[in-house]
């Protein structure tokens, strides 16, 4: 069983605070590294650090998995990885150095690489194989395993992605590995917002290796990965002008830590989550569109009652994820049976309802 | 060793009229089947060591319906098990002696394919394979392919979570399906997941599946389809050791590649099969492995010579590439009817289902063959070996009380043998009845008690599917202590046909 394997020495404080927290109904606050602070509502509390509970377990990349406690820093992570030739295959932000593996199982963003398909993309759920947690009666639970295919029980441990520490305290966790592709090449055409849309439509509905696209101020960039031929056949069909090896590494990273000069700007940042082959947004305010188009940041110029109402139209949800936000919800409400249902999932994870209150939603 | 299991037993006729009789004023008659005739087809699923007529059927034939069943059910305190096509291979849909069993084969249309968002949306009686086909005009397909495709429904993969053999390149149920809406016992409607790629809230798109409806009764699913590959290659390498096989895989792995399927045949599988099938297989050899790559043919090309380099250097004694379209469908035919095969040479076949790590698969084997001597039964493994998930054949007699025995017990050791190398009882196939002792084994009690937590969550009575998928902690309890004591252990209330 997973749990065995996590010192108790590790622990031990950890599991103390949560319980003398629980039993004193006082509210913590998950934070390591804190590099993604800014996301969801804020949440009060005293701080749980769990960066002590940290390194990697276990790395046998011809199983293309790893075992990693939460506190190891998610730079580590990835450089043990590439000097195996492996990566993540959900490409996931830091959003500063000390950025954490439990953070980023907790936030469960993804990258540049979700616009793919295949198996060598996904969110984090999709690569997430097994968590060791700890409720908020300080008991420490293992789910799910090392192996890829698993269903024994609930799976729990994909239930954590994008839980942003509600549910409890990841400790541990097993990610499915993909290998790096064995060529790359990125693309540049300019095309205005509909066109980008519909080719990035027309490409993903083939079998062709495009792993990211991004589309902001008329300009349409594409990353291609895969076996060498395959995306040289798909540069010379698709066309555009070319990126240098490093370029297309800063551009792509400056996407995925929003570090590119479209996000040097002041005000609310929207998330739009939305369908493929949704229509454009049609709303006020500068875009970026990644994912073919399932994404789309949005500095608006119109209130979140617009955005959210036109993101729920086109089929999905705005969450308001950088910026002034006060009286505004982070994230869009769910329909009352679900939200009823959330909370009794809480309830049974933290009874005492102490772990991060409010971040995700104030019901 | 078995313990009794919750809902056998015989039906309360005074109870089943009074069944019957509630949701005849709610739904026509012709959708409620209640004498022994009727519901005697439905007494088991695809793990039919297991039998257990229901007290009442119910075919709904629309959603309002199913909603209007579980309300009813629900106030009369009366268990519910959901039903597809009955393919399942741990009892999942078992039915209960005092339950309604709820089958939702008439729930069977495809509601809509978008070719552009690339997605299709369909009740749950929708076959596997037909997803495929209604697909195949826009150069999409629906990825994972159980083997029971032809017949088992969306609505079934979504419980168990169904993999199949390409579920090493394009993923599980899991990773291919979108959103799901169902209702909660209490005849609630509930939507999970999104048409966009992520959700708000917490992900109850991932409890949902593979949660073998104890949480939800599934009747609409949005799928995410995939663009057809132009090119698919098979290639076939013969080993002259079965750990030079397992060895092979690894090394395939290793090297970075992701073939679209990677299946394993023993000897005892080839000579089993190839009588049947005629595919071609190498009889002389110890083991075969079945590689297929798939994409456009420039890449197809680079990838099969990439492998088949791999597949040489860890010591293939022959590798054959399918020189044309059909002789690569020969090739999975051999593979896809080992289970048809099974049965045709022996009265009864027990197919087990665990997940190792890859690099354990040699230690594995060489134990399941050391287990034919001691349990007296033969054993032919044919499998998802990119996976490493597991599936020997047990070949045993029903007729025979005692060939039953050990067929059981030689199961349960190689699934405590799966736990043991750091893997798992059930890779695809499920805990239904079958694997509820050996869950007992694989997870602490806390863990099994936020499970049965979980489940009340959605379920505080515990009336959809009661006594499937999660174990009660008495039931451990009950396994525990029979393990302690070892020796033969006692084989009770097991039906056995």
């Amino acid at each position: 069983m997973r749990a065995a394997q996590l010192p108790p020495a590790m622990t031990a404080r950890l599991v103390d605070q949560v319980r003398s927290a629980a039993s004193a109904c006082r509210a913590l606050k998950i934070e390591a590294g804190g590099t993604k602070a800014f996301y969801g509502n804020p949440t009060l509390g005293e701080r749980l650090d769990p960066r002590e509970c940290a390194g990697i377990v276990a790395y046998e990349p011809s199983e293309l998995v790893v075992t990693a406690r939460a506190g190891t820093r998610l730079a580590e992570l990835e450089s043990a990885l590439a000097a195996q030739g492996q990566m993540l295959a959900f490409e996931p932000p830091h959003f500063g150095d000390d950025a954490t593996v439990g953070g980023c199982i907790a936030a469960g963003l993804a990258g540049p690489r979700r616009a793919a398909t295949g198996v060598a993309s996904g969110g984090v759920r999709d690569s997430l194989l097994g968590v060791t947690m700890l409720d908020g009666r300080g008991a420490i639970l293992a789910f799910g395993g090392t192996v890829m295919k698993n269903v024994a029980g609930y799976d729990v441990s994909r239930l954590m992605a994008g839980s942003l520490g509600t549910l409890g305290v990841v400790l541990e966790a097993s990610l499915r590995l993909v290998a790096r592709p064995a060529a790359e090449a990125t693309l540049s055409l300019e095309l205005d917002e509909r066109a980008a849309l519909d080719r990035c439509t027309a490409w993903l509905g083939q079998p062709l290796p495009v792993s990211a696209t991004a589309w902001a101020g008329g300009r349409l960039h594409v990353r291609l990965s895969g076996a060498t031929s395959a995306v040289a056949a798909a540069r010379s069909a698709f066309g555009g002008d070319t990126l240098a090896a490093d370029a297309a590494a800063s551009f792509w990273s400056a996407i995925r830590e929003q570090t590119a000069p479209y996000f040097d700007r002041e005000g609310p940042l929207w998330r739009v989550s939305l369908p493929a082959n949704a229509r454009p947004l049609e709303l006020q305010g500068p875009q970026l569109l990644e994912w073919g188009g399932a994404l789309r940041w949005l500095y608006a110029r119109d209130g979140a009652a617009a955005v959210r109402g036109r993101a729920a139209a086109l089929g999905g949800h705005a969450t308001l994820f950088r910026g002034e936000r006060i009286g505004i919800p982070a994230f869009t409400r769910r329909p009352a049976a679900v939200a009823q249902l959330e909370a009794r999932l809480r309830a049974q994870f933290d009874p005492a309802g102490i772990f991060n209150r409010g971040r995700m939603h104030a019901d | 060793m078995r313990i009794s299991l919750e809902g056998t037993g015989s039906i309360d006729r005074e109870q089943r009229t009074r069944t019957a009789a509630a949701l005849a004023r709610v739904l026509p008659s012709e959708s409620i089947l209640a004498s022994d005739e009727e519901t005697l087809p439905y007494e088991c699923d695809a793990l039919t060591l297991y039998r257990q007529p229901p007290m009442v059927v119910v075919l709904p034939s629309n959603e309002a319906e199913v909603a209007t069943v579980l309300r009813v059910c629900s106030s009369l305190g009366v268990p519910v098990v959901p039903r597809g096509a009955g393919t399942g291979l741990s009892g999942g849909s078992l039915p209960h002696s005092g339950g309604v069993l709820l089958a939702l084969a008439k729930l069977n249309r495809i509601l809509a394919v978008d070719p552009l968002a690339r997605t299709a949306r369909l009740q749950p009686g929708v076959r596997n394979a037909a997803i495929s086909e209604a697909a195949a005009r826009h150069g999409l397909f629906y990825a994972p392919d159980p083997s029971s495709q032809v017949a088992c429904t969306i609505g079934g993969n979504v419980a168990e979570n169904s993999g199949g053999i390409h579920c090493l390149k394009y993923g599980l149920t899991f990773h291919n399906v979108l959103a799901v809406r169902g209702f909660t016992m209490s005849g609630e409607e509930i939507e999970v997941g999104s048409a966009a790629l992520d959700a708000p809230g917490l992900d109850l798109l991932s409890l949902v599946i593979g949660s073998e409806g104890t949480l939800i009764v599934v009747t609409e699913v949005l799928v995410r389809l995939l663009p057809r590959p132009a090119v698919a290659r098979c290639l076939l390498a013969s080993f002259d050791r079965v750990e030079a096989a397992a060895d092979a895989v690894a090394a395939i792995i290793a090297a970075g590649l992701v073939p679209a399927a990677l299946e394993m045949m023993d000897q005892a599988a080839t000579r089993m099969v190839e009588p049947f099938v005629r595919a071609g297989y190498d009889l002389d050899a110890a083991a075969i492995l079945l590689c297929e790559v798939d994409g456009s043919e420039l890449e197809v090309t680079e990838e099969v010579a990439l492998i088949e380099a791999v597949l040489l250097a860890a010591g293939a004694a022959r590798i054959q590439l399918a020189a044309s379209e059909a002789e690569r469908l020969l090739f999975w035919a051999g593979r896809k009817n080992a289970f048809p095969a099974a049965g045709r040479v022996s009265p009864d076949y027990y197919c087990m289902d665990g997940t190792i790590p890859r690099r354990q698969l040699a230690r594995v084997l060489h134990a399941i063959r050391g287990m034919e001597a001691t349990y007296g039964l033969r054993c032919p493994n044919v499998f998802h070996a990119g996976d490493g998930n597991l599936h020997p054949l047990i070949l045993f007699d029903a007729n025979d009380p005692d060939s039953v025995i050990r067929a059981d017990e030689f199961g349960i050791a190689i699934l405590e043998l799966c736990i043991e190398v750091g893997g798992t009882v059930t890779g695809e196939h499920g805990v239904g009845v079958e694997k509820l002792n050996q869950l007992c084994s694989q997870f602490d009690a806390s863990s099994r008690e936020t499970f049965l937590a979980l489940r009340r969550a959605f379920d505080p009575d515990g009336l959809l599917n009661p006594g499937k998928a999660i174990p009660t902690l008495q039931r451990c309890a009950e396994y525990g202590r029979a393990h302690i004591h070892g020796g033969r252990l006692p084989f009770a209330e097991l039906p056995r046909f």
